[in-house]
């Protein structure tokens, strides 16, 4: 039996993505203990003890917030503590950065974006993307612990256990091993943009931009359509290095992995790096001059057209369709 | 400062699909028609140390780590004036997972170069995306670490440093020497050699080492050694086909279009 250990980051809340990382653990079937950094409020305990076996509130004084180096001291410190065999996190960028440091710590070996986890004989095993979305790769982490980043909202979440896990309030001793860098680096200004109410991972529906829009304007013209829609926006990495949009609306391999019911793409050619982003899009749809445009072969329905033609008729019609 | 930055020789991701090819008993991609370019998130990654240069005092050194054919990524980093340059020839076997020992090379290359304030690598290699390479190489190196940096300032003799996060993005104050990945932004978009000095730079000095030079056996960096093995790889089947909405005129379509996206959207209950 593998011993697997969840980590959360400070400030984490049980929202899709937590409970698409819990679905993930529990379908190994071994032992899961989630260890929560920080201060933790009763409501986010009693929903994680509705996941784990046991929960442990790791406790130390100085980690009011994510701070790198802190948070990765209070992990490694309860993960030297328990021992385990797999240690699993989610896919924001906290988790993301220190995943490999924690493996680094921990002696074992470390990977991300799993898609999907299995245990084979004495190793997990990894299902993910590669080469830009063009293959996939199943690898086998040797070293233990494995600790593995997942692509949370691909699982998804398991109910409430019957009966709740223990909870355990644990006071954290930093080793001075594990200390040593906690004062290296400091988070100074945490500046939030969100695109609505809405985190784009959770959006329903999605309205994104390409580089054929051309310019910052026709995102104008896109939003109005999007909020015709109830959508939220996003975009290709074209149109955010551009400039023309924020980075954390890119969509894709290195940007936002999305899972909306529907996702129009708009002038915006499909590059394998940009469908790694929306390979759980329920229903994809696309305006493009070009019909060879790769997008089209992820779609259900789509339109060759200029953008410039059809947008405005678009928006109309579904104003009244939609009222 | 003492800048280091990492760089990757990889297959060009932008080949399309239908001309990307795998050899699944070697678990690894052909590299059939396609160019071995640097990976973009290294690009960005000296892109953003130029610019630092530019800025205040320094030098910056450029690693890499590959088959004889890496010296090409090399020679365009020193094309953009990069102060030193260093290959380590050994071929990472067919494949980019294997960063446990990508970051051990690294750490014994840059202990040999000298020291260094800021090192630098991509979020991730285009090729693989494994994305370990910073943090393992940190931990190598017992140093700290940013990720998915964007932009950096000198300040008060460390840096201040601008990173992309899930929900907008932080400035996070750092001392040196510090280990940090750069993730794309309009301001680091990489510039492009000159001709002629893609020219000069074949006259220009180059370190090439191999992994003996740097106190490693062959075991240090075989397989065995590694902390993955990649068990398969394959290309996943296509999806299906496009409906293409017709109509005799843009009413026509836009009409038909709208209410096949309307019918989605009640659907999921908007
Ligand atoms: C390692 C790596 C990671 C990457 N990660 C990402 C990622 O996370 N996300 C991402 O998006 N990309 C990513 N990319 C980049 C990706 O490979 C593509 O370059 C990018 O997605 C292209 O963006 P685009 O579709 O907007 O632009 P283009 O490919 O230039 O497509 C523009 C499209 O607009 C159409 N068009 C032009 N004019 C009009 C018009 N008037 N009306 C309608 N259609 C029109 C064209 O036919 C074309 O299909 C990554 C690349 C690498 C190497
Ligand atoms: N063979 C290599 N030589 C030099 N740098 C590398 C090599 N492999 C990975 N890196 C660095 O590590 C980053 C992330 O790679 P990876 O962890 O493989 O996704 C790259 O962008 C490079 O900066």
């Amino acid at each position: 039996m593998k011993n697997v250990v969840v980590c959360l980051m400070p400030g984490a809340k049980f929202d899709r993505a937590t409970g698409g990382l819990f679905g993930a653990a529990r379908r190994l079937d071994a032992p899961l203990t989630a260890v929560i950094p920080g201060p933790a409020d009763d409501e986010l305990v009693a929903t994680i003890a509705q996941q784990a076996d046991t929960v442990i509130c790791a406790d130390a004084s100085e980690l009011t917030a994510y701070q790198p180096e802190l948070t990765l001291a209070v992990l490694q410190t309860v993960c030297e503590q328990l021992q385990p065999d797999i240690v699993l996190l989610s896919g924001d960028t906290y988790s993301q950065e220190l995943t490999p440091r924690l493996a680094g710590r921990l002696g074992g070996s470390s990977i991300g974006d799993a898609q999907g986890l299995a245990i084979e004989g004495d190793h997990l095993r990894v299902t993910r993307s590669v080469y830009g979305g063009k293959a996939m790769a199943v690898v086998e982490l040797r070293r233990s612990p494995a600790v593995v980043w997942v692509r949370a909202r691909s699982f998804d979440p398991e109910p409430a256990r019957e009966t709740p896990g223990t909870v355990e309030t644990r006071a954290v001793e930093l080793s001075e091993a594990a200390r040593r860098h906690v004062n290296a680096t400091e988070i100074i200004e945490r500046h939030v943009e969100t695109t609505g109410d809405v985190r784009l991972e959770d959006a329903t529906v999605i309205v994104s931009g390409g580089r054929g829009l051309g310019g910052p304007e026709p995102f104008e013209e896109l939003k109005q359509l999007a909020s015709t829609m109830g959508a939220q926006m996003a975009a290709s990495r074209a149109a955010c290095d551009a400039g023309w949009v924020p980075p954390h609306w890119q969509v894709g391999q290195t940007g936002k992995k999305v899972a909306p019911e529907l996702y129009l793409a708009i002038a915006l050619s499909g590059a394998s790096q940009h469908l790694m982003g929306i390979a759980d899009a329920k229903v994809i749809t696309a305006i493009n001059t070009d019909e060879d445009a790769p997008i089209f072969r992820h779609c259900q329905f789509g339109i060759v057209e200029d953008y410039r033609n059809i947008v405005g008729p678009l928006r109309e019609k579904l104003a009244s369709l939609l009222s | 400062m003492q800048i280091l930055v990492c760089l990757k020789q990889i297959l060009d991701p932008e080949v399309p699909p239908r001309d990307f090819q795998i050899d699944r008993g070697r678990r690894a991609a052909i590299q059939g028609s396609a160019n071995l370019v640097t990976n973009i998130f290294c690009e960005n990654a000296l892109e953003t140390a130029l610019q630092l240069r530019e800025r205040s005092e320094g030098e910056i050194s450029a690693l890499s780590i590959g088959p004889a054919s890496a010296e090409d990524v090399l020679r365009k980093a020193i094309a953009l004036k990069v102060d030193h340059a260093c290959l380590v020839e050994q071929e990472v076997a067919g494949s980019g997972s294997h960063s446990a020992i990508t970051a051990r090379l690294l750490a014994a290359a840059i202990r040999k170069l000298g020291t260094f304030d800021l090192i630098l690598l991509g979020r991730e290699a285009g090729d693989w995306g494994a994305g370990q390479t910073g943090g393992l190489l940190a931990e190598e190196l017992g140093l700290p670490f940013v990720g998915f940096v964007d932009h950096i300032e000198a300040a008060d003799g460390g840096v201040v440093l601008r990173r992309q996060t899930d929900t907008g993005w932080e400035k996070v104050r750092a001392e040196l020497p510090l280990v940090a990945t750069i993730t794309n932004s309009e301001e680091n978009v990489p510039r492009i050699p000159k001709t002629r000095d893609i020219m000069k730079s074949h006259r220009k000095p180059l370190t090439t080492w191999k992994p003996s030079d740097l106190g490693l056996s062959e075991e240090d960096v075989s397989s065995a050694a590694d902390a993955l093995e990649v068990v398969d790889l394959y290309i996943p089947e296509k999806t299906g086909e496009c409906e293409f909405i017709q109509g005799e005129s843009i009413e026509e379509k836009a009409n038909a279009f709208a209410a096949r996206i309307a019918a989605v959207v009640q659907r999921a209950g908007v």
